[in-house]
């Protein structure tokens, strides 16, 4: 028997994405190996978020493939939890946290069953990881911008998926929850679970994840922080651009500092 | 002007509809129907203003037309099973040109919409008018219905049973219909409803339940357009979930308060429409509208009111 080839819990292959005739996503190769903590970074309108939804089947692809642990298609999406940009999520909804959270529930629910005690005691235990169940009966639109990312954390938790693809899941939260995100994304990882992560703050990109992915509508570069987060690299995703990373890209090749960086998008 | 609103004669508004068994039945079915069309149409409009499709509903309550007229043409006949195949078939190829027009066309999604029901409703005009006099279908009728013609169809049968008039039994069927689908499949239409990139990864097939939402959208409104008409139909889907939305901010919790309102509506809207003398349809209406502007001042969720006070408290 030969030993069969490794099984990647993600894997891109010459991925092409374009919007009416305009290419936003170009030949995309990926390998993800299992248990990594990846960071997806690039400018803005370098198809960081059209590559997660490409990813996940909402946008179709003009050419190449994906493969979810070996699988194309419906039937491997099942093992992916997903966390929405928050502007994509309709904020007056009329559900309640736990409602959301449960939501991740019903990939282990049968098709006509309701979901059990054992669902619910799930949910709350993944609303209490992310310390959020007090809020537990609150409906999503009455909450803070990192309460309601945590909600949404939690869910992801909640659906026990081996691979997680978040979009921008640091956007519009305080520093408190920054931490507990990256927190609960090391736990993850250390538990065996593959995350890819749509990150914009180049500041503290070196410091969350341990591989990055750097895009800008080509694959500029994917592997170990130390080898993807140097300047020339960055020069060449950035582009132009880059002048205020300028002083990023020298800390990048110097030390490990983690100073907050004032992020802006132009 | 003096008596451009006749004086209330509370005896006979309120006490003469039910003052014999006969009086009880021939107006219980009317506020009966107004009931089962309030209670369907609001059950429905509460998934389908949450997916942000209620001017859908509009389209598809006037895409059905020429679907109702082509299939009287085809069997001659007001047979129930064949018109409402026709109704259902013609009120969903609107909502597949509609959607097809707005991925495939440079048109903007509204213009798309506002076009395709327009041409269809034109048609079924058209078609309808060809017809002349031996159609039956009376244009008016369609466009504003008439609720209190209810109690002259004939009695739907089922075997030997008896199952009361044509179109009271029908709306009944629908909206148990749609309340068994509905506590069935009641997380499936939430979490497509909330956020299509989860119900992808859960492995759900997005495409059938929106079809079948459609669908069972379609079925509603052809049940309920004889008495209410294509264009107060619309009212009926927004209304309960809208303005129950001003109380409640869950799902389940909307969806039940449904009954009540489609209680407040039928009555309400009898007796409105018994007192002016005047279209019942027309007066469920203008009841919804005002209990909405009730909820909207008054509600505790996200009321005018509420909010202006909480905010005195707060500073």
């Amino acid at each position: 028997m030969s030993a069969s080839p490794p099984l990647f819990p993600l894997e891109v292959h010459d991925l092409t994405v374009s919007y009416h005739t305009k290419p936003v996503l170009y030949g995309v190769d990926l390998q993800i190996e299992e248990g990594s903590l990846v960071g997806v970074i690039g400018p803005n309108g370098a198809g960081k978020s059209t590559l997660i939804k490409t990813i996940m089947g909402i946008v179709p692809p003009s050419g190449g493939w994906v493969k979810i642990f070996g699988q194309k298609g419906k039937k491997a999406y099942t093992r992916v939890g997903y966390v929405p940009q928050r502007e994509s999520v309709d904020w007056d909804f009329p559900v309640s946290v736990l409602d959301v959270v449960l939501m991740g529930r019903f990939a282990h629910v049968g098709w006509l069953k309701r979901v059990s005690k054992k669902d619910r005691s799930i949910a709350c235990e993944c609303l209490e990881k992310v310390n959020m169940l007090s809020f537990a009966d609150r409906q999503i639109g009455k909450l803070s911008g990192g309460q309601q990312q945590r909600v949404f954390l939690a869910r992801a938790l909640a659906q026990e998926s081996d691979l997680y693809l978040m979009d921008e899941p640091f956007s519009g939260v305080d520093a408190v929850t920054e931490n507990a995100i990256i927190e609960l994304l090391r736990e993850l990882k250390n538990n065996g679970k593959t995350l890819l992560v749509v990150h914009h703050d180049l500041s503290n990109a070196k410091d969350y994840f341990d591989q990055l992915i750097l895009l800008n509508m080509r694959l500029i570069a994917h592997g170990k922080r130390e080898d993807t987060f140097t300047k020339e690299l960055l020069q060449k995703t950035y582009g132009g651009r880059l002048t205020v990373f300028t002083e990023i890209a020298g800390q990048a090749a110097s030390s490990q500092t983690s100073n907050q960086f004032p992020q802006k998008h132009l | 002007m003096d008596h451009f609103f006749p004086p209330l004669d509370l005896l006979d508004t309120f006490a003469m509809p039910w003052a014999s068994p006969e009086d009880i039945i021939w107006n219980g079915k009317i506020v009966a129907m107004g009931f089962f069309v309030c209670l369907s149409c609001g059950l429905i409009g509460a998934f389908i203003v949450v997916r942000k499709l209620a001017l859908m509903g509009d389209a598809i309550s006037h895409g059905i037309l020429p679907g109702l007229a082509l299939s009287f043409m085809i069997t001659q006949s007001k047979a129930l099973l064949p018109m409402f195949i026709g109704a259902c078939i013609a009120g969903l190829l609107c909502s597949l040109c509609i959607e097809w027009l707005q991925k495939k066309s440079p048109l903007k999604a509204d213009a798309a919409l506002g076009l395709t029901f327009t041409s269809f409703f034109a048609l079924g005009v058209l078609l309808i008018t060809q017809m002349g006099n031996n159609a039956h279908i009376d244009a008016e009728c369609l466009l504003y219905g008439e609720i209190g013609f209810t109690p002259l169809a004939k009695n739907l049968k089922w075997g030997a049973i008896e199952l009361g008039p044509r179109p009271l039994a029908t709306m009944a069927m629908v909206t148990l219909l749609i309340i068994s689908i509905m506590i069935v499949f009641y997380k499936q239409l939430l979490v497509t409803s909330f956020d299509e990139t989860l119900s992808i990864s859960l492995g759900l097939p997005i495409k059938a339940i929106h079809y079948g939402l459609m669908l069972l959208l379609a079925t509603t409104i052809v049940a309920a357009f004889e008495s209410v008409g294509v264009i107060l139909v619309i009212a009926m889907l927004i209304f309960p979930s809208t303005t129950a939305s001003f109380f409640f901010s869950r799902m389940p919790a909307i969806l039940f308060s449904t009954i009540p309102l489609a209680f407040i509506y039928s009555f309400g809207g009898f007796f409105l429409a018994r007192w002016l003398d005047c279209s019942i349809a027309a007066s469920m209406v203008v009841i919804a509208m005002f209990c909405f502007g009730l909820a909207w001042l008054f509600g505790p969720v996200d009321g005018v009111i509420p909010k202006l006070l909480y905010r005195k408290v707060s500073v």
